[in-house]
């Protein structure tokens, strides 16, 4: 049951990015992104994360990706020229991403059986609550960086505000 | 039961086509999406670790990823709203004031 799930996200999520990588548009490649996100978070449900499934829908497919279509039409972004790209990016880059691809499949291919195999909802089989591990460790041990990126975040509403707007 | 190599091979098909569409896009706001779409890739692989070593700290990791992709987005799309302003255009073969 848990092999067609991840099959058929896996597909999904799959599909999204080529659809992203294809598409010529702005708004074609972002919606298609918010496909591979959702495809994620039902992945990491299926990993036993329920938290950071809920996370990435709200955070990542709600709030960042509302932004990013918020900037496109607020941009009037149109479909890409057709420029034929630096020479670079095709000699070089292509075959290094696929360089990426083959090395990272081979070694994790190969090591397939030290890994193991994951069986759903890994830590509801615990008796263990996903999202009260993750809060007592984020609230105890990792006190300190939580309370930093909310400054983080501060600086960031404040360095936003201050780049977008209009020069006086 | 899914082999975990499965979740982390998917991770590294979702990266390399992240890297792919960076390098071919030519649409400023299409090149930040595809930086997304490999935080994505990569986060798939946290929460892949997390569960095969049955460790919370994989998951802890992920959430700040999140954070700093929220901040970073934020920041990135008011340059990029702050670059249209000045150049009107976002293209990025246009925008190469700091190249040699």
């Amino acid at each position: 049951m848990q092999l067609a799930l991840f099959l058929i996200f896996g597909a999904l999520a799959v599909a999204g990015a080529l659809n992203l990588l294809l598409q010529r548009h702005p708004i074609n490649s972002a919606l298609s992104l918010v496909v591979v996100m959702m495809s994620l978070a039902v992945l990491y449900w299926s990993l036993g994360a329920e938290f950071l499934a809920a996370a990435q829908v709200i955070v990542y497919s709600g709030a960042i990706m509302v932004l990013f279509v918020f900037v496109i039409m607020l941009l009037n972004a149109g479909e890409e020229e057709h420029t034929n790209g630096s020479r670079a990016a095709y000699t070089v880059g292509m075959p290094g991403a696929a360089a990426i691809f083959c090395l990272l499949s081979f070694v994790f291919l190969s090591e397939r059986g030290k890994l193991g195999a994951t069986e759903i909802g890994g830590y509801l089989n615990r008796g263990l609550d996903n999202i009260s591990e993750v809060s007592a460790t984020l609230f105890t041990r990792q006190l300190l960086p939580f309370e930093v990126t909310s400054v983080l975040i501060l600086v960031a509403i404040l360095g936003a505000v201050a780049i977008a707007r209009k020069e006086q | 039961m899914v082999p975990t190599a499965y979740y982390l091979v998917l991770a590294a098909i979702l990266f390399s086509i992240g890297v792919a569409a960076f390098l071919i896009k030519r649409n400023v706001i299409t090149i930040f999406i595809s930086i997304e779409l490999m935080l994505n890739a990569v986060n798939l692989t946290f929460v892949a670790f997390a569960h095969m070593w049955n460790q919370i700290s994989g998951q802890i990791f992920v959430f700040f990823v999140m954070v700093v992709a929220a901040a970073e987005a934020a920041v990135g799309l008011a340059i990029i709203i702050s670059i249209f302003r000045t150049r009107q255009t976002l293209n990025v073969d246009e925008i190469d004031l700091m190249k040699l």
